[in-house]
């Protein structure tokens, strides 16, 4: 499991099923099930992230699987230890599976070359982030019944996000219409993604862009941005791309307002529109365990 | 076609289920705190039936569940992977008598797992199974307390049970594979 591209809507439709089933365990009394007693899991992290490795953590251990969590810091990584061997190593320790998590684009598929479980990506640097854009899925459809023609924009700093990739394959694959809006330097050339996903709208008005969305999803603003001078300033561009209250109010009451976390609030959300009644962030965090588990059974079952 | 024959007509089937529901009735006197849970998927449709026969001689509309069991199968890593279903039971199952229901029982692996799933979720003072067509077989020390019909088999054998919800008929058939013709 590295990115959504390799899944076809009927594979997507059965692991939002299954995860609707894991979101049943997860509300009981006892949230266990033996389903992968004596697996283990590694959860390699090589880049800081608590919600992710902790969200992979708690679904082993809602199946039943022995889960070992490795980071890079500390580790033989420090002392020169490449990629390759640690995943060797991990594999003689007798994982089964491997969760990583890598600064460098397509690393999971190096992984995959040398690991003979399954690997399942949390996040490679620009490239992709599955599991996040699966919950995404799950979160929408739980919410609004559906995702064929659903308006979805997507705003923020695109151009380096991992998660707007991921989501933009899942939701074109599930026949949303999704609009990217964010400032150019933010974006890049229109072409680059026309090129790949020739459906998609491209925006570079937030207001215009959310006249009729369904959806709209904010993306983190990460401060080293300003300094690479692609930002002139986080106020103006809380001013001109920011969930504001303004804009909060203006968007219908059906909207729902979701963000992948951490969230800047002030910058790229405003803490009243992260806290509105139709803001699903938190859901996204819950259903994050659901969906997670819901990948790790399909692939360890 | 000749390698399948039926054991149960409709008109069986239906008489089976409603002397398993008499059955609960007299074996639970009063049917207080019973309720019943299906196992998918052909169990669930059979918990319905029962309960609606119940209704119909007793006024009592009792409660009725539905338990997956796959994520609770001990051959999981030696079948890979099957689909999850739903679990829904509306009610606490501590201190109920809970009445699974399946359509065949034959090695009792799915009942040994039921019966994992329902520890998970509760209590019950007492847990009873009611299976449409027992087979035999039986892998581990598990019996029905309700069976529709035992039919003898071999294990080469096949039966189909065909309920209208899923199937669009009522009918149990049984099929010999091409090696014992």
């Amino acid at each position: 499991m590295i990115d959504l591209d390799a899944l076809q809507a009927e594979e997507i439709e059965e692991i939002l099923v299954t995860t609707d089933s894991m979101k049943e365990v997860l509300s009981r009394e006892i949230k266990q099930v033996p389903a992968l007693r004596g697996r283990t899991v590694v959860n390699m992290f090589f880049e800081e992230s608590t919600r992710t490795r902790i969200s992979f953590e708690l679904a082993a251990r809602a199946l039943s699987a022995n889960i070992v969590n490795f980071t890079a810091r500390g580790s033989s990584v420090e002392k020169g230890e490449s990629l390759i061997d640690t995943v060797r190593t991990l594999q003689a320790l007798g994982a089964d599976m491997v969760v990583i998590r890598h600064s460098q684009s397509g690393a999971p598929y190096l992984v995959a070359q040398h690991f003979h479980g399954s690997v399942i990506n949390a996040g490679d640097g620009r490239h992709a982030h599955p599991s996040q854009a699966l919950l995404d899925l799950f979160t929408i459809r739980e919410r609004l019944g559906q995702l064929c023609d659903l308006k979805v924009v997507i705003v923020g700093d695109i151009l380096h996000s991992r998660v707007a990739r991921s989501d933009i394959w899942g939701l074109t694959r599930m026949g949303a219409q999704v609009t990217l809006c964010a400032p150019p330097t933010l974006l890049g050339p229109s072409h680059y993604w026309l090129a790949t996903w020739p459906n998609i709208q491209i925006s570079h008005h937030l207001d215009t862009a959310l006249e009729g969305a369904d959806v709209v999803m904010a993306l983190r603003i990460q401060k080293e941005r300003m300094q690479g001078g692609l930002l002139p300033s986080l106020r103006e561009y809380s001013r001109h791309y920011g969930l504001t209250p303004e804009r909060l109010a203006r968007l219908g009451q059906h909207t729902l307002i979701m963000h992948p976390g951490p969230m800047n609030e002030g910058v790229e959300i405003s803490p009243e529109a992260a806290t509105a009644p139709n803001s699903v962030i938190e859901a996204q965090v819950t259903n994050g365990v659901a969906v997670r588990m819901a990948l790790l059974y399909r692939l360890g079952g | 076609m000749n390698n399948r024959k039926q054991i149960l007509t409709a008109d069986e089937m239906r008489r089976a289920l409603v002397r398993i529901a008499h059955e609960i009735d007299e074996r639970n006197g009063g049917l207080q705190d019973v309720i019943l849970v299906g196992i998918p998927r052909r169990g669930v449709p059979l918990a319905e039936r029962i309960a609606a026969t119940i209704a119909d001689f007793e006024g009592i509309q009792l409660p009725v569940g539905q338990l997956d069991i796959t994520l609770y199968r001990d051959d999981l890593r030696r079948r890979g992977m099957a689909e999850v279903g739903k679990t829904s039971i509306q009610h606490d199952l501590t201190g109920k008598v809970v009445v699974l229901v399946d359509d065949v029982l034959y090695t009792g692996r799915t009942v040994r797992a039921a019966l994992d799933a329902i520890a998970d979720l509760g209590r019950p003072d007492c847990i009873q199974l009611a299976v449409l067509i027992d087979r035999g077989h039986r892998e581990l020390p598990i019996r029905a307390d309700f069976v529709g019909k035992n039919v003898p088999t071999s294990r080469s054998e096949h039966v189909m049970v065909h309920l209208r919800e899923i199937d669009a008929e009522d009918e149990v058939l049984i099929e010999r594979t091409k090696a014992e013709q």
